[in-house]
């Protein structure tokens, strides 16, 4: 007498027929496509467990199966079950084309290949690894800042190998090609100091002292401070995501073989292009900021553009240039070194392009705030 | 019913071009259902447009191209999206998603055109690696593989859906001869199991002949099509000396 147990299911999907001793026919039909509901391969192992004397699978299909991925998919892992539990997998009873997929699926299974689940790291060990890789990531800015400074060593010798179009390009979109962002931002700084200053200033009339508060901030610190995010925002991304896609279609292995060193090549012009820049566009920005300020003095304040002028070269002493062309400088070379470095270690991938960009700003935003502290304070100590 | 009436894919009066220079005109050609289609022809004669083309990402600047009878550019976005759901592309170097393991690459179309639980996507996409000889590697990222794998594990993407038309773009460009003939027998047998329609870019000869039962020969110079039935019986019989040579690596002179 046959034993026939259909599923919750789908009576026409999946039957279980225990007719046979030992023998489970499972009988599917009905619509197995991807989408489609149906039973779950779980309930058929709860079956299996209920069946511990089970030695054989057999499988047979009622007219009205469809089937894709889906149908395979389910049978490969109720295959990987019978091998678990030691059952006979019996697929001869299905069509031609479901068994050649399932041997095509079965046979690549490797299991030699070991798991890419990453355990559970203890604490300790995951502190102790980030700080080994912070070393080493230390250890490579130093090599990279070696590498810089040698090439510079060719450079002055007339060894180093770099094409000047190439650098004059380069220039070009440090320079120009920044002079519209570097203008808003600037003039607006300049504005947004001279509203703040002339809320304080005009409760003591005092406000034409505007024009000492927007001069001496901009030209000592704001005017390179502002170059320099943008540049480290817009320059510095953009170096670390040329090189880095450089670096993903082996380009910069062509220039290995080619016997030309790659910071030769690729880094020098950019630093040189930035380190040339950078000052230039402060100056700029410094430029652009008391015109800001002045126009808000004059526009809201009343005060006279000559008069703000006049102001303005009186308080900004020589000193306080100074000051901001070494804060450029630096912010120069922080700026392109971040780009270049991020840029030339960046891993193969497009992900990795833009891990290589995100750390050039933050790497170059991070820098410049540092150097400005250490200025500011030697400046202090020195009463510069 | 209208899959056993059109052709799974008709092209007429096609004509494309590339940023407003013209590629191809007058391409003329239909592919049956479960053919393995070649298209063919020297490099730069414009191969890799109609690919684009027919996957939907270039729209010619004149004539139709039907897919089951269905005018794709006639179709509004949701036609569009539907008939392209039914494709699967291998890009020529896998276009992976770099940021994701293969798993998570075969399983994302899976994630968003089906309503399969997370443990069955897994599952699927298990199984769609193991079929393209990658079980095991669904934790592996594009990066941690070679070239050749990389390319099987586009495939597998490729077919997460169960696409009724297949797309290979140079399959066997830089693979080592028996990766690529492994590639073929995975075509084949793609193209049984799935009952898929298969459409290969491609000039390695080999590949051609062996798996191609129908193919289309493009020419660069006069930007059309020259040639068109199964590559085994062009080689017996075209007298076109350009395809000729082309099909004998330039052996022959093509001249009869």
């Amino acid at each position: 007498m046959n034993k026939m147990i259909r599923t919750k299911l789908s009576s026409e999907k999946l039957a279980f027929d225990y007719s046979a001793p030992k023998i489970l026919r499972l009988k599917l039909g009905g619509n197995w496509q991807i989408g489609a509901e149906h039973p779950a391969i779980g309930e058929v192992i709860a079956h299996l467990a209920t069946h511990a004397d089970l030695e054989q699978i057999t499988l047979e299909v009622f007219p009205t199966l469809s089937w894709d991925s889906g149908l395979v998919s389910f049978l490969l892992q109720l295959s990987k079950e019978c091998k678990h539990r030691n059952i006979r997998f019996a697929h001869e009873g299905l069509p031609q084309k479901i068994e050649k997929l399932l041997m095509l699926a079965s046979s690549s299974i490797n299991e030699a290949i070991p798991s890419r689940k990453a355990a559970s790291e203890p604490f300790f060990e995951m502190v102790g690894g980030k700080a080994m890789r912070a070393a080493a990531g230390l250890r490579a800015l130093f090599d990279f800042l070696g590498e810089i400074t040698l090439a510079f060593g060719r450079l002055a010798e007339g060894k180093a190998c770099f094409r000047r179009d190439e650098f004059v390009y380069i220039l070009q979109r440090c320079g120009v090609d920044a002079l519209l962002l570097v203008s808003l931002i600037s003039v607006l700084v300049g504005m947004i100091f001279a509203f703040v200053g002339a809320i304080q200033l005009t409760m003591f009339g005092a406000q034409i002292y505007i024009a000492h508060i927007v001069g001496i901030a901009m030209v000592r610190v704001m005017g390179a401070i502002m170059a320099g995010i943008l540049m480290a925002g817009r320059t510095g991304a953009s170096f670390a995501a040329e090189l880095g896609i450089m670096q993903t279609n082996e380009e910069i292995d062509a220039l290995k073989t080619l016997g030309v060193a790659p910071v030769d090549f690729l880094v020098i012009p950019r630093i040189l292009a930035l380190v040339i820049m950078l000052p230039l566009l402060t100056l700029y920005a410094n430029m652009m900021g008391i015109l800001g300020g002045m126009v808000v003095s004059a526009g809201m304040f009343g005060i006279n553009p000559l008069e703000y002028w006049h102001h303005t070269l009186m308080a900004v002493t020589l000193n306080n240039l100074w000051v901001g062309l070494v804060n450029s400088l630096a912010f120069g070379i922080i700026v392109a070194i971040a780009g270049c470095y991020h840029g030339m270690k960046c891993e193969r991938s497009a992900a990795g392009v833009g891990t290589a960009t995100t750390s050039a700003v933050v790497s170059g935003i991070t820098g410049i705030v540092i150097a400005t502290a250490i200025i500011t304070f030697i400046c202090q100590i020195f009463g510069v | 019913m209208n899959s056993v009436l059109h052709p799974a894919i008709e092209v007429r009066d096609l004509e494309l071009d590339y940023a407003d220079y013209p590629v191809m005109r007058n391409l003329n050609f239909s592919v049956q259902k479960g053919d393995i289609f070649i298209v063919m022809g020297g490099s730069g004669c414009g191969k890799s447009t109609i690919l684009k083309a027919l996957t939907g990402l270039l729209e010619p600047i004149k004539g139709d191209i039907l897919y089951n009878g269905i005018n794709f550019w006639d179709a509004d976005d949701t036609g569009q999206c539907d008939i392209m759901r039914r494709f699967g592309v291998l890009y020529q170097g896998g276009a992976l998603w770099s940021s994701l393991t293969l798993g998570e690459n075969v399983a994302l179309p899976l994630q968003l055109y089906s309503k399969l639980s997370a443990a069955e996507i897994r599952e699927m996409a298990e199984l769609k690696l193991s079929l393209v000889g990658l079980g095991g590697y669904a934790d592996f990222y594009p990066s941690e593989i070679s070239g050749g794998m990389r390319k099987r594990a586009g495939l597998a993407r490729a077919i997460a859906l169960d696409p009724d038309i297949i797309f290979f773009d140079e399959p066997s460009a830089g693979l080592d001869p028996i990766s690529a003939k492994m590639l073929d027998d995975l075509i084949l047998q793609l193209r049984d199991t799935f009952d898929a329609t298969i459409v290969v870019v491609t000039h390695e000869l080999a590949s051609i002949m062996a798996i191609g039962n129908n193919s289309v020969f493009l020419d660069g110079e006069s930007k059309t099509m020259i040639a068109a039935g199964n590559p085994r019986e062009l080689l017996a019989n075209s007298s076109d000396p350009r395809v000729i040579q082309f099909l004998t690596r330039g052996m022959k002179s093509g001249v009869k």
